[in-house]
């Protein structure tokens, strides 16, 4: 199981590394949209410390919709997706390796760079050392949660568009309590609330999303 | 005498049953609707705090419950006819959403009527109207997912699986913008625990019985219609009297 696991990752990561631009794109996406904030609602310190825990999990949100369009769409066209259907293997295990593959790729660069953009909107060392925990928490979800999307959506016409209408309602718990921890450090609340219920959403989603995107990923394929 | 219970299962034999209970819907729910709305407008009293402006929760109220009951029951049907295979569950759901959809969508502008002399706001961000906000976006998903898929079984498969992973989906979103909100601000008003006046709640309770016709009503007036375009090849189709003519 844990071998299937590692191999599948390995598979997704290489062929990643291969198209690196892909993978660059989504950073920079993220960056740009976090830069363009301050231009649109002006240069002011003390509004934008307010906004930067939303600015950037937002920001997150639309740059990881942007990369989930790739995440089954590459095997689909070259008929390897449906080699691993008709593999002996549990499909849930193949998808949750394909799962944490496109996180690699698509949500840890944007973890490891929100601090740097935190700190363009002055954001205390505190509240970024929360914004990284909930990044981390918080951005394997979206991954998750958006894989059942790109399954249901495989295949189709304006199928970008549609995933991120299917997805992003259902995204909305992990932003609010993502931005929640960071405000709460700023209030001087406690952060461990948000953060455990972000971790009991990851858990949720870790034991619920591979089965349920494995049978979307059998409806499309049939 | 055994029952057949399926017996309404097949698209066939249910085509003619709701064809013959759409009038009777329809003519209660606009007996409903024309009692409760005089009930609701001229009979009942003006409220002590809010003066005329609460009259359009007989309009506001009942459309919420119907966009979440809704929302259940489609997702119940997609699950039908996921599990069980059954054409007829998911020409249900189908037919459910665009009326779960209005339903929502008035929830939502009545909501806006009343909050602006209320609150002085369109919009506040409480955490009923934002989880309404995002059923109405859980419908609109639903409807765009089926109607960009041309295959038609597979359109009812993915949606279904859309409807219930949006119906366990619910609840943790209710509750956590029920806790984003409480952690803002409460809501400047609340109705406080005064009793409702007898008028009032007759013309409550009347509107929504007549807005569950209504949707019974239309819901089965838009499933004839699934049933005709997915079935027209059909020979029962085409030996029915109002195709024949």
């Amino acid at each position: 199981m844990l071998g299937l696991l590692v191999l599948v990752i390995r598979r997704d990561l290489v062929l990643a590394m291969r198209r690196r631009a892909d993978v660059l794109t989504t950073l920079i996406f993220f960056v740009m949209v976090v830069s363009l904030f301050p231009l649109g609602v002006g240069p002011e310190m003390s509004m934008l410390r307010k906004m930067a825990p939303g600015v950037l999990w937002v920001a997150a949100l639309l740059s990881s919709m942007l990369s989930l369009g790739r995440l089954f769409s590459a095997d689909y066209l070259d008929g390897t997706l449906e080699q691993m259907m008709l593999a002996p293997q549990s499909l849930s295990m193949l998808v949750l390796g394909k799962m944490a593959a496109h996180w690699m790729v698509s949500g840890l660069p944007l973890v490891l760079m929100a601090p740097v953009l935190g700190l363009q909107f002055d954001m205390s060392a505190q509240a970024l050392g929360v914004l990284i925990i909930g990044l981390l928490l918080g951005t394997p979800v979206l991954s998750m949660i958006g894989a059942i999307g790109a399954a249901l959506t495989l295949g189709l016409r304006g199928g970008g568009v549609l995933l991120s209408l299917l997805v992003l309602p259902l995204c909305i718990p992990v932003l609010i309590f993502g931005t929640g921890a960071v405000e709460a450090v700023s209030t001087g609340l406690s952060v461990t609330s948000h953060l455990s219920l972000l971790g009991a959403m990851l858990v949720f989603a870790l034991v619920s999303t591979p089965w349920v995107t494995a049978q979307a990923l059998r409806i499309s394929m049939e | 005498m055994a029952i057949n219970w399926f017996k309404y299962s097949a698209p066939t034999t249910f085509y003619g049953l709701a064809g013959k209970l759409i009038p009777w819907f329809a003519l209660s729910a606009a007996i409903l609707f024309v009692v409760g709305l005089y009930i609701g407008f001229v009979v009942a009293p003006a409220d002590a705090q809010q003066g005329e402006f609460y009259r359009i929760i007989f309009i506001h109220v009942p459309s919420s419950i119907l966009s979440m009951f809704l929302y259940l029951i489609m997702a119940g049907y997609a699950a039908l006819g996921l599990i069980f295979n059954t054409r007829l569950s998911a020409m249900m759901a189908t037919a459910i959403a665009p009326t779960g959809a209005l339903f929502a969508f008035i929830s939502l502008w009545t909501g806006a009527l009343w909050g602006k002399p209320m609150w002085g706001a369109w919009w506040v961000w409480d955490a009923r109207l934002t989880s309404e906000l995002i059923l109405l976006f859980l419908y609109l998903g639903f409807i765009a997912l089926h109607a960009s898929i041309d295959d038609p079984r597979r359109a009812d498969r993915a949606s279904a699986l859309l409807a219930i992973v949006g119906s366990v989906n619910v609840p943790i979103i209710y509750f956590s913008v029920k806790w984003w909100n409480t952690l803002h601000q409460g809501s400047t008003i609340k109705f406080t625990g005064t009793t409702m006046h007898v008028a009032m709640q007759q013309a409550m309770f009347i509107m929504l019985v007549a807005c569950w016709l209504y949707a019974i009503a239309v819901v089965l007036a838009r499933v004839r219609s699934i049933i005709l375009e997915r079935e027209r090849n059909t020979v029962w189709i085409a030996e029915l009297p109002e195709v024949r003519s």
